[in-house]
């Protein structure tokens, strides 16, 4: 069976050749399956976003390849295989809220009244109907958020990748986003891979944590989290607990082994 | 919507109607002679009696700066379109542009005079446009410049071409400093326009009619053609303003 997503052998260097390079991932390896909910999770400078923007193919790697759907990464690109959101909406003020929405249908040349139709669809999904006429800068930051996923999700992509897409947002509007996230995920069977700071936010909407080790980016760990479908009382569950203590100790037991190491290093 | 407008326009009004009347008194009560400072309403007098010269001069004025600001326009838009694509002609006019903005290039306008007749028109539309263009090309091409990362990675994941990105993204993001440029450029156009006439050239502008009513001792014309020349730089302002609300109605209501 053919994956979502396969990451083999995966190797990034910044400014190769020069004075100062810098090894952002090494062996990475990762097999992602239709529909499954991934987050990268890790310290700043683990090259979680480094590893996102490879799968999406808007940087190369160093070494090693990312298979989209069978395909290669920029293939996957062009065909529209992916719907990107990132920590800013990235919306443009200049267009309503629908027009927003329509504009990576716009760009590949649907016609008028299609992509309209389409665009009211995601914004149903998103429930933003009221606002389709709005700009912007009326809109709050979650909404905004919310228009841009809507926005990513427009023209049916099989892959979502997002970067950190809740990290601006107040701790009761994340939350709400999350839970929406779930509901949108499991109406089009997305797969999705999230990249996150939060450890609460990975355990909640993955099936899968990577926990990521920096300097260089490596996988440090893979937890599995099967809490079933979620819910409010999802997040007050002792299992949800114990997971995210998993992830945290995952998260720490690099940083014992780094300290460990590091001073014999040098 | 008549509270509002009222809120917004009272008090400035009430304040020009005070300093008006201030002014008035003033000269009357230390009887100032008509060469120093003439009354308001003398001047409004002169205005409204020689209304129909005013218009004649001031059209001739405004004519001047409204051909240089849409040549300066046109310009400065067509070189920060070709320095966004091509980087080589950026750094070169990068440069002097900011280096024309620290001199006082109005002086080029005698050397326009020698270059073309004086008695035409051109070197003073000429100079308007060299002005207006600086400052339309220094903001457009830093708006062409200035799309933010993540629009330009969504622009790429979508699998954009190079022309999709500039019409949907640099050109839109574009034109918000392009009416900045333009909020700039017009009440500058006059005022290049109007002291553009005292580097000589035919005496038939706004400029020129000050300079001789004052000469010739009477002053309190020479002030009703300050008053026009006022009246003319912000007529500019306002359709400046107007097109300001028509191109980008996103942005008239972030400021109101």
């Amino acid at each position: 069976m053919t994956h979502a997503v396969e990451i083999t052998g995966i190797r990034k260097v910044f400014n190769e050749g020069r004075t100062n390079p810098v090894v952002a991932l090494d062996d990475i390896n990762l097999a992602i399956a239709d529909g499954e909910f991934i987050s990268l999770i890790g310290p700043s400078g683990c090259g979680k976003s480094t590893l996102l923007r490879l799968v999406a193919n808007l940087i190369d790697p160093t070494a090693g390849s990312v298979r989209v759907n069978g395909k290669s990464a920029a293939d996957a690109r062009r065909d529209g295989d992916y719907g990107m959101a990132f920590q800013q909406s990235g919306l443009f003020d200049w267009r309503n809220v629908v027009r927003n929405v329509e504009l990576p249908l716009e760009l590949k040349g649907w016609e008028k009244a299609k992509r309209r139709s389409r665009a009211l669809e995601m914004l149903d999904l998103v429930k933003l109907t009221d606002f389709a006429n709005n700009y912007p800068w009326e809109l709050s930051g979650g909404m905004q958020q919310r228009v841009a996923i809507a926005r990513a999700l427009s023209f049916s992509p099989k892959l979502l990748l997002m970067d950190e897409p809740f990290g601006a947002l107040d701790e009761m509007t994340r939350e709400h986003m999350q839970s929406e996230l779930i509901r949108i995920c499991a109406d089009t069977g997305s797969t999705v891979i999230f990249v996150t700071h939060s450890i609460p936010e990975a355990v909640y909407l993955s099936n899968r944590v990577v926990v990521m080790s920096p300097r260089p980016g490596r996988v440090a760990a893979v937890v599995d989290v099967d809490l079933g479908p979620r819910s409010d009382d999802t997040r007050e569950a002792n299992r949800f607990f114990a997971k995210v203590t998993e992830v945290r100790e995952a998260l720490r037991g690099y940083e014992h082994t780094d300290a460990l190491t590091g001073g014999d290093m040098r | 919507m008549i509270t509002r407008l009222v809120r917004a326009l009272g008090p400035p009004i009430l304040f020009g109607a005070l300093f008006l009347a201030a002014w008035e008194l003033f000269v009357v009560a230390r009887d100032i002679k008509a060469y120093l400072l003439p009354k308001p309403s003398a001047i409004w007098g002169q205005f409204h009696d020689n209304i129909g010269q005013i218009w004649k001069v001031a059209r001739v004025t405004g004519l001047n700066a409204l051909v240089g600001l849409l040549v300066g326009l046109a310009l400065g838009l067509v070189m920060a379109l070709l320095a966004s694509r091509f980087s080589l002609l950026g750094e070169l006019i990068d440069p002097l542009s900011v280096a024309a903005a620290a001199m006082p290039i109005i002086v080029l306008v005698a050397i326009f005079n020698n270059l073309f007749s004086i008695t035409s028109e051109v070197p003073r539309r000429l100079m308007v446009a060299v002005v207006v263009f600086f400052i339309v090309f220094i903001n457009v091409a830093k708006g062409l410049r200035q799309a933010s990362a993540t629009q330009l990675e969504l622009m790429d994941s979508y699998g954009a071409a190079d022309l999709q990105i500039i019409r949907k993204l640099r050109i839109p993001n574009g034109l918000s400093f392009l009416v900045t440029a333009l909020r700039q450029a017009a009440p500058l156009a006059v005022v290049t326009a109007f002291v553009s006439e005292y580097f000589g050239g035919p005496q038939n502008g706004l400029g020129s009619r000050i300079a001789q009513a004052i000469s010739s001792s009477r002053d309190t014309t020479g002030w009703a053609y300050v008053l026009a020349a006022c009246l003319l730089g912000l007529t500019f302002f306002a359709l400046s303003a107007l097109v300001e609300r028509w191109a980008m109605p996103w942005q008239h209501h972030r400021t109101t």
